[in-house]
């Protein structure tokens, strides 16, 4: 069937984003929102864009936040759209995690964690009771946080260095001439997928798909019984090797956050028993999505161990294929978009097909009779 | 290739300064260069321009490289009248911070010019960064936990 092209509508448009600018601004008798302030205040929803954005870049992922009203779907849309308008110059060293500046750390598995068990900035341990000083206005600036005499020392070990003499962790591997990791901004999805591409798909994919993805795992379906070993987050470096150098540069310090899961693993016949890891890496502090990340990354892992899988959470198609939020709302949101011509031609199939089956009933009716 | 001392410990020096003036704030380094007593005239070698570089993490932490984002990136570079060239390659989109960057990293590279900038940009970017730091690693050192060990003796044998 072709295409029929309808015209107008362009005034309801004009009209219609007209109203959405003024309601994006809401009572004018409330001060307007700078982008400044998102990002200062609503740090963690300029945090998930950026991550899920796939983009590092805070103050155009607060204006993101601002312009979508705080729909975050629609600011991480804006934030990739944008992104497509910039040329790439090209690709960074991998970061070095274990040298982060930590403001976070903490091991739920080991309690003796060399560096300590570091809380950071966190709403853990918080009674989740609404805040009503928040909402006074003209609150005062809050105590800055205590200090300690002596500073947290850096690079902290991670839990898997820290267990790496004892080969009870499995270890990471690095092939001796490794090959350029999978891009999904440049390669089309693939499958069988490698462990390189299904974490750039998991990094850029949906927090809310993965903590559920991850949740239905914890409760059974594809289940990898995980401790959580190590988060931590904090700052790293960047390193670039531009063009006119030659040779490598710190262009910039950004924060992370990092997962490493444990699950058990009771041996096969070649490799000996051991925890095996899952790994979380996000931009900015998404520790949800981290957490997630890594339980779903090595539920993924099923066939290095020698897993069944029978679950949504191991099916990687399944999962690659509907974790990008971008993706997954535009498929779903084109539906408000004019069908007319589809429906049309339903109602003709359903209006014939309703006239045959009364027809067939009364001729049943009249034989019987 | 032999690896020559003098130039390695140049190029050691350089990735320092680069790395100082590209985690500095684009405020600070724009009023750094605003308080210099004299700025030398530079030309555009390359204009500031914007773009992307894509970041990579290591699988597990230490193993190969995945791709995980991109992070922007402006950078420039300029020529002093006295022939040096610098380059600045900063994260974000401050052009005016690239384009500084990459002054002071020709002057840095300029003896006549090093003693200009070496204290008065390069150092106060890097004690402003080294306290930035020094106070964030106090408050999450302030954030350890110090367990109480219970310590469990046996009831009388």
């Amino acid at each position: 069937m072709a295409y029929v092209s309808v015209k107008g509508g362009e005034k309801a448009i004009t009209h219609a984003h007209q109203w959405l600018a003024e309601d994006r601004r809401g009572d004018p008798g409330v001060s307007e929102l700078d982008v400044a302030q998102v990002r200062e205040q609503l740090s963690l929803a300029v945090d998930r864009v950026m991550s899920e954005g796939s983009c590092y870049d805070r103050d155009l992922a607060a204006l993101a936040v601002k312009q979508a009203r705080g729909d975050l779907p629609e600011a991480i849309f804006l934030l990739r759209a944008y992104r497509t308008t910039l040329p790439r110059f090209g690709a960074s060293l991998p970061v070095e995690t274990e040298a982060m500046a930590v403001r976070r750390r903490v091991s739920a598995a080991f309690k003796d964690i060399p560096g300590g068990q570091v809380l950071g900035p966190t709403f853990d341990y918080t009674h989740r009771l609404l805040d009503f000083a928040l909402a006074a206005e003209g609150g005062a600036a809050p105590e800055p946080a205590p200090q300690a005499e002596e500073p947290q020392a850096y690079p902290m070990p991670n839990i898997a260095s820290v267990f790496r003499h004892e080969d009870l962790l499995e270890h990471d591997v690095r092939a001796d001439e490794p090959a350029e990791p999978y891009d999904l901004t440049r390669q089309p999805m693939k499958f069988p997928a490698d462990r390189d591409q299904r974490l750039q798909a998991l990094a850029r994919g949906d927090e809310g798909f993965l903590l559920s993805l991850a949740y239905s795992s914890q409760r059974g379906w594809g289940s990898t019984h995980p401790l959580c070993g190590e988060i931590r987050m904090g700052e790293v470096a960047v390193e670039f090797v531009p063009d006119e150098l030659g040779f490598p540069i710190e262009i910039g310090e950004i924060t992370l956050t990092e997962c490493t899961m444990l699950s058990g693993f009771a041996g096969s016949a070649e490799r000996p028993p051991q925890y095996t890891r899952g790994y979380g890496l996000t931009f900015g502090h998404c520790e949800r999505k981290a957490m997630s990340m890594a339980i779903v990354d090595r539920a993924l892992r099923h066939r290095e161990v020698g897993e069944q899988a029978d679950a949504p959470v191991q099916d990687e198609e399944f999962v690659l294929y509907h974790s990008d939020n971008v993706e997954a709302s535009g498929f779903v949101q084109h539906l408000k978009l004019p069908h007319y011509v589809d429906f049309q031609a339903d109602l003709q199939l359903i209006r014939r097909l309703r006239k045959e089956h009364f027809e067939r009933r009364a001729a049943l009716k009249e034989a019987a009779e | 290739m032999p690896v020559d001392p003098v130039n390695e410990m140049a190029g050691d020096e350089r990735r320092q300064w680069l790395s100082i003036l590209a985690k500095a704030q684009p405020g600070e380094v724009i009023a750094a260069w605003e308080d210099l007593s004299e700025r030398p005239a530079y030309s555009a070698l390359r204009a500031p321009e914007t773009g992307l570089v894509l970041v990579r993490g290591r699988m597990g932490g230490a193993g190969d490289a995945f791709n995980m984002g991109e992070m922007t990136v402006t950078r420039a570079a300029v020529r002093l009248e006295s022939g040096e060239t610098g380059i600045g390659y900063v994260a974000g989109r401050d052009r005016r911070h690239a384009e500084l960057a990459a002054a002071v990293d020709a002057m840095m590279q300029a003896p006549a010019l090093r003693p200009t900038v070496e204290g008065a940009v390069v150092a106060r970017l890097a004690r402003a960064q080294a306290e930035r730091r020094d106070t964030a690693a106090r408050k999450a050192a302030a954030t350890k936990v110090d367990f109480f060990t219970m310590v469990r003796t046996r009831g009388p044998q």
